[in-house]
């Protein structure tokens, strides 16, 4: 008889043994702040659909220093997300060549970093010039 | 031995099927060089300490791919890995995670072998082709299209940095998606839509979540994600295919 006797390792808690994971961990949870901000966007766009006094008490809303202090975290969660999503973006695209030569990962996670920053600024600025 | 002889602790997984229920850590007090890599602190043991301990090698110089072990939780080649840089802590040397083990630092590879199978890794060709034909040509441009995913010597590094390997043996991994890819974008081979129903079947890239420790570990920057990560593009691409052209995309 074979006494062979192939021995499986568990997986339980595979993401707390390798700080590359963890990192992953977070990459992966940040995203439910993108998701939670989303519903509060909708939600507001419900408000809205039930008129102005709706829509203003919903603005009240906001002005809570709980929802103040969740926007500061979300926006925390959302550039470590934008950071970490750029980085690994080199590796889930077909090579880009530019004059004969390979485009250095570098080069791909900077300018997909500085599209977010230029696209967020801009947003921002137009949503500034309209409120004032 | 001479005088300032440093010993290393090395802590191995042992594991014996005929004799253990589950492995265990065992220390061994080693002396080691500064030349000395982690293989050779484990050929000491075998050496000198302990005949009973398993584990593979070959060319000791990072080229042949047997000698992978978990060293302090990181998928390495152990004869590229020196002592002295983790001395004076102490070194744990593992079989390579998510494989299951056979014997000490040895795993069971069948899975892997099969799905190298599985690939079809050799080039199908367009048409047939007669000698009076001559050799194949490539420009420098195509043989750069596949070059660095050529240059894996599976040594199954990458299998070890895949959680979604680990969570499921059934994926066909980064390594043979590589070189599925790098026979996908030959520009000699006509067996893409072979090769392509693995890549979109249940075994296939959607496996993958992007962790791309894989890439972090290879040991040859063959890149296995990315080779993953396009094929989930080339999968989605040929989805759309079918509806378009009545004989494209996979079946
Ligand atoms: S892709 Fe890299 S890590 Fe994976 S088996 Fe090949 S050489 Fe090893
Ligand atoms: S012994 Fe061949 S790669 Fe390490």
């Amino acid at each position: 008889m074979s006494k062979r006797r192939p021995y499986v390792r568990p997986m339980a808690g595979w993401w707390r043994k390798n700080p590359f994971f963890v990192e992953y961990m977070i990459h992966e949870g940040t995203a439910l702040f993108v998701a939670a901000y989303a519903l509060i966007l909708l939600t507001g766009l419900v408000y809205l659909a039930h008129g102005e006094a709706a829509w203003n008490v919903w603005l009240e809303g906001l002005k809570n220093p709980w929802y103040i202090a969740f926007h500061w975290l979300a926006l925390a969660a959302m550039c470590y997300h934008t950071y970490t999503w750029f980085k690994i973006m080199p590796r889930t695209m077909p090579p880009v060549i530019v004059g004969g030569k390979r485009l250095p990962d570098f080069a791909i996670t900077g300018s997909g970093l500085a599209v977010a920053v230029t696209a967020s600024l801009a947003m921002f600025g137009l949503v500034w010039g309209m409120a004032r | 031995m001479s005088e300032n002889q440093r010993i290393i602790e090395i802590e191995v997984l042992r594991y014996h099927p005929e004799k253990d229920k589950a492995p265990y850590q065992q220390v061994f007090q080693v002396p080691f060089t500064d030349d000395m890599s982690v293989l050779q602190g484990v050929q000491y043991i075998k050496d000198y300490l302990d005949g009973s301990l398993s584990f593979r090698w070959s060319c000791r110089m990072a080229i042949c791919g047997s000698c992978g072990m978990m060293i302090n939780g990181e998928p390495s080649l152990s004869c590229e890995t020196f002592l002295r840089d983790y001395y004076p802590a102490r070194v744990r040397v593992e079989a390579l995670a998510h494989f299951p083990i056979e014997r000490d630092l040895v795993i069971n590879m069948e899975g892997f072998i099969e799905k190298l199978e599985s690939i079809q890794p050799y080039i199908i060709p367009k048409e047939p082709r007669t000698l009076a034909q001559g050799e194949y040509l490539q420009t420098p441009a195509q043989l750069g299209a596949y070059e660095q995913f050529s240059s894996c010597i599976n040594c199954m590094l990458c299998y070890a940095a895949c959680p979604q390997f680990g969570l499921n043996s059934e994926f066909v991994g980064p390594a043979a998606m590589a070189l599925l890819h790098r026979y996908n974008v030959d520009s000699r081979d006509g067996g893409k839509a072979e090769r392509m129903e693995l890549v979109n079947s249940e075994e296939g890239v959607f496996n993958c979540t992007a962790v791309g420790y894989c890439s972090e570990v290879c040991p040859k920057h063959v890149d296995p994600a990315n080779a993953v990560n396009q094929n989930k593009t080339n999968s989605a691409a040929d989805y759309f295919m079918r509806f378009l052209t009545p004989k494209g995309g996979a079946k």
